[in-house]
């Protein structure tokens, strides 16, 4: 289906990320946008704040990012495409809300503009040690989305991935900028409305006293409802069964939490996006992924220049995660090298995945700046000879 | 409904035969409940589902089309209404309903939105919450089931238990201040500002129906005995003793100032309604506004179903 | 049935469902022409329930089945039971199920 042509700000522009994942929202049909200020996301919804009145939608600064993350779950079930947008600190307090996303399957993006940590940590620098918090952050089993943009321009194609994924899977996406792909400027080229591609809601056809809340075909996806269309709904954040009734029991558990979980994993191939770069024949292949593949970029040409065999995978959906492709290179490689901006979180992942078979060596950073390219290309030719 | 599980008409000559669906059909209560889900989990002489009744009574007389109310709760004993009424109901996090009923009633403006959850839930956990929501006028129904203590989680302080009490986390007696919520509501901005009891059933009912009516942050705290936890700790008998406790020292005081309303251990009760006034909503100053700095260009939310 | 059909009757009954009802006396206690009382009996749960000890006070206010917190009791007027019955018998009534 095509974008709705009110939302899509076609030309070629020079804005930063932060403004370029706004407008990227608005071009998915987002209209209900709950936030909170907090640097360096602040500016994704200071523009959405300007622009939602002419488009025709709602934003409310709430009074913190408890209170935003659960508005924008009552305003997915009034029926509305639903963003808030924060970073670190502010997701550790949105976490309780995650849980219920996932529990009530409600879509919803969560944009994370990542910066140093933890606590109030450098507000206003870099970091990308918020991607096992999303994985992993609000109790119980679930399983996140997530997706990882490297420029401004793809802070606004990846935005409309990120929301057809939500409304696809009924689950909150999670959007992990970085604080310098949120602030550099570049051009950023918007398409025309039709040539944009937006997934809606899966509206059920049943009707009322037939439908049923969770109850789900071989995608095991449910199809939704909103509040005031007559289907007197129930949902709850307890384990519930397929009418959305409490029945807090282990059979039920089981059969819910499973059906949640896999829904994302059975389909975890087609939820690949990684972006390949001579990683076929190579003996070392570096797997980044945001602002740090732009550094990785610069030192694998580099470490080319100087007769290296190095591919380059960069993680565009780092949830779930493309165990499989890394696998698959695992036994060609002499060592994987995953440079990023934290002291190893998806260096876990890489290992986990290659299970012992080759070398992984993380390069890892705590954050405030990017990696000099130096460093990652130093690492590459170590990891070359 | 099998014969042996009703009595009643059977005692008099009264011809039932047409009215075949007996109980379900005639109660004026259930067709608001999901029947499926009843019995309920509430304790013997617990006040909730008396004020679940008069939430149904007031639905009735306030003609709404039921299909456009939606029912929001947090967690708690009180939160559990949301899960039993016949309404698209939604029970949300802990502390947490009012900021998702913003959300819902602004997605929808067409929608009549009820929080019902209980005086932890309201003012604890979810204080935050409340004060900016009176604060901004959002158009909500907020009725508190105050009974004084978190009663799902075994009977512990709530920020409502007057000095004096034991409680499972204040076990030598409460020596915390409480709220004085109608006053709390008042200073926040809510235009509609009433204190009953599970004993006034009518007026309870009354000021539901007012509030149901009414545009904005509405706040009505209905007072409820906890016979398992509250009351026998504290040594005060069971449900129907505490009702009896609200009817004789309660006084009914419209428009009384809310700072003389606090409540103390078994005192004096100030009931009514206090707060009854104007003030736009939240979406019709947002509306106004843009339409005044914006001009033309500006096409009022809400106006076509909430659908833009 | 016989000496229950010799009573004379009030201007309404009330209605219960005896497996629900908790025994918490609301209605008994607050009923205004006290024409409830505890049954002897006893229901599965072991609860007491109300029953029309005084059927020609009942007025059918249906004040019992506003403050059950159970739903277990409910008043009605003999004149509106005999409307609805009416009215059933030309349409159905629809049942009030989810």
């Amino acid at each position: 289906m095509h974008a709705d042509p009110k939302g899509v700000l076609t030309g070629t522009h020079f804005i930063d990320g932060d403004h370029a994942a706004c407008e990227g929202a608005l071009a998915a049909g987002c209209r209900f946008v709950a936030g909170y200020p907090i640097t360096p996301s602040t500016e994704v919804v200071e523009r959405f704040a300007q622009r939602i009145p002419l488009v025709g939608g709602v934003f409310i600064q709430m009074e913190d990012e408890i209170a935003s993350s659960i508005a924008i779950l009552g305003a997915a079930w009034a029926g509305k495409k639903v963003m808030t947008v924060t970073s670190g600190p502010g997701l550790s307090l949105m976490m309780e809300h995650v849980g219920l996303a996932a529990i009530t399957e409600t879509p919803c993006v969560i944009v994370d503009v990542q910066r140093g940590g933890p606590s109030t940590g450098l507000p206003t620098l870099p970091a990308q040690a918020d991607m096992m918090q999303v994985k992993w952050g609000s109790h119980g089993d679930y399983e996140p989305i997530a997706i990882c943009p490297n420029s401004p321009q793809e802070c606004f194609d990846l935005m409309i991935k990120a929301f057809n994924l939500a409304e696809q899977y009924r689950v909150p996406v999670f959007f992990m900028m970085d604080e310098v792909v949120g602030h550099m400027t570049e051009r950023v080229v918007i398409p025309p409305a039709d040539a944009i591609n937006v997934v809606e809601r899966r509206w059920t056809t049943k009707k009322p006293g037939e439908y049923k809340p969770y109850e789900t075909g071989d995608d095991l996806v449910p199809d939704m409802v909103k509040a005031g269309d007559g289907y007197r709904i129930h949902i709850t954040g307890l384990t519930h069964d397929e009418r959305g009734y409490p029945a807090m029991n282990p059979v039920t558990q089981d059969k819910l939490i499973r059906r949640l979980t896999n829904k994302i994993l059975d389909n975890r191939e087609d939820l690949v996006d990684v972006r390949e770069d001579g990683v076929q024949g190579a003996d070392v292949v570096v797997v980044s992924f945001g602002i740090t593949s732009r550094v990785a970029a610069a030192a694998v040409e580099s470490a080319r220049r100087q007769g290296a065999k190095v591919g380059h995978l960069r993680l565009v959906i780092a949830w779930p995660f493309p165990a499989t492709r890394i696998r698959e290179l695992a036994g060609g490689v002499k060592a994987f090298v995953v440079p990023e901006l934290n002291l190893g979180q998806m260096t876990l992942e890489v290992e986990r995945a290659v299970a012992g078979r080759t070398k992984v060596i993380g390069i890892t950073h705590a954050g405030g700046t990017v990696h000099e390219p130096e460093v990652i290309e130093a690492k590459i030719m170590e990891a070359a000879r | 409904m099998s014969d042996d599980l009703i009595r009643g008409a059977a005692a008099t000559d009264v011809d039932l035969s047409g009215v075949d669906n007996g109980y379900e059909a005639e109660n004026p209560v259930m067709p608001y409940l999901r029947q499926d889900r009843i019995p309920h989990i509430w304790c013997p002489g617990c006040g909730i589902g008396t004020s679940v009744n008069c939430l149904a009574r007031a639905l009735t007389d306030s003609e709404l089309d039921l299909d456009q109310v939606a029912i929001v709760s947090g967690i708690g004993c009180t939160g559990r209404v949301a899960g039993y009424m016949n309404l698209d109901s939604f029970h949300t996090t802990h502390g947490r309903p009012i900021p998702f009923a913003t959300g819902l009633k602004l997605a929808n403006p067409n929608l009549k939105v009820i929080v019902y959850s209980g005086d932890g839930d309201l003012f604890a956990i979810g204080g935050n919450h409340f004060v900016h929501a009176a604060r901004r006028n959002m158009d909500l129904m907020v009725v508190c089931i105050n009974n004084f203590t978190y009663g799902m989680t075994g009977g512990q302080v709530a920020p409502t238990t007057p000095l004096g009490p034991t409680q499972t986390t204040m076990p030598y007696g409460n020596f915390e201040n409480s709220f004085n919520l109608p006053f709390l509501a008042d200073a926040c901005g809510a235009v509609y500002v009433a204190r009953w009891t599970v004993y006034h059933v009518k007026q309870l009912a009354k000021a539901m129906l007012e509030g149901l009516k009414k545009k904005g942050f509405v706040f009505i705290e209905a007072m409820s005995p906890c016979p398992t936890l509250y009351s026998r700790r504290n040594r005060l008998g069971d449900g129907v003793d505490q009702l009896k406790y609200y009817k004789e020292k309660s006084t009914i005081k419209n428009g009384a100032d809310t700072k003389e309303v606090a409540l103390g251990f078994q005192s004096e009760i100030v009931v009514g309604k206090f707060v009854d006034r104007e003030r736009p909503t939240w979406l019709d100053s947002m509306n106004d506004h843009f339409a005044t700095v914006l001009g033309e260009r500006y096409a009022r939310y809400g106006v076509t179903n909430g659908q833009n | 049935m016989s000496e229950e059909q010799a009573v004379k009757r009030g201007k309404g009954t009330v209605f219960v469902r005896l497996e629900i009802c908790k025994g918490c006396s609301f209605c008994i206690d607050f009923c205004p022409t006290h024409c409830l009382e505890f049954s002897r009996e006893f229901n599965a749960k072991g609860y007491h329930f109300p029953v029309l000890s005084q059927p020609a006070d009942c007025t059918g206010c249906d004040l019992c089945g506003l403050y059950c917190p159970d739903f277990a009791i409910f008043g009605a007027r003999f004149k509106d039971l005999e409307k609805r019955r009416q009215a059933a018998q030309a349409e159905p009534l629809i049942p009030a199920q989810v």
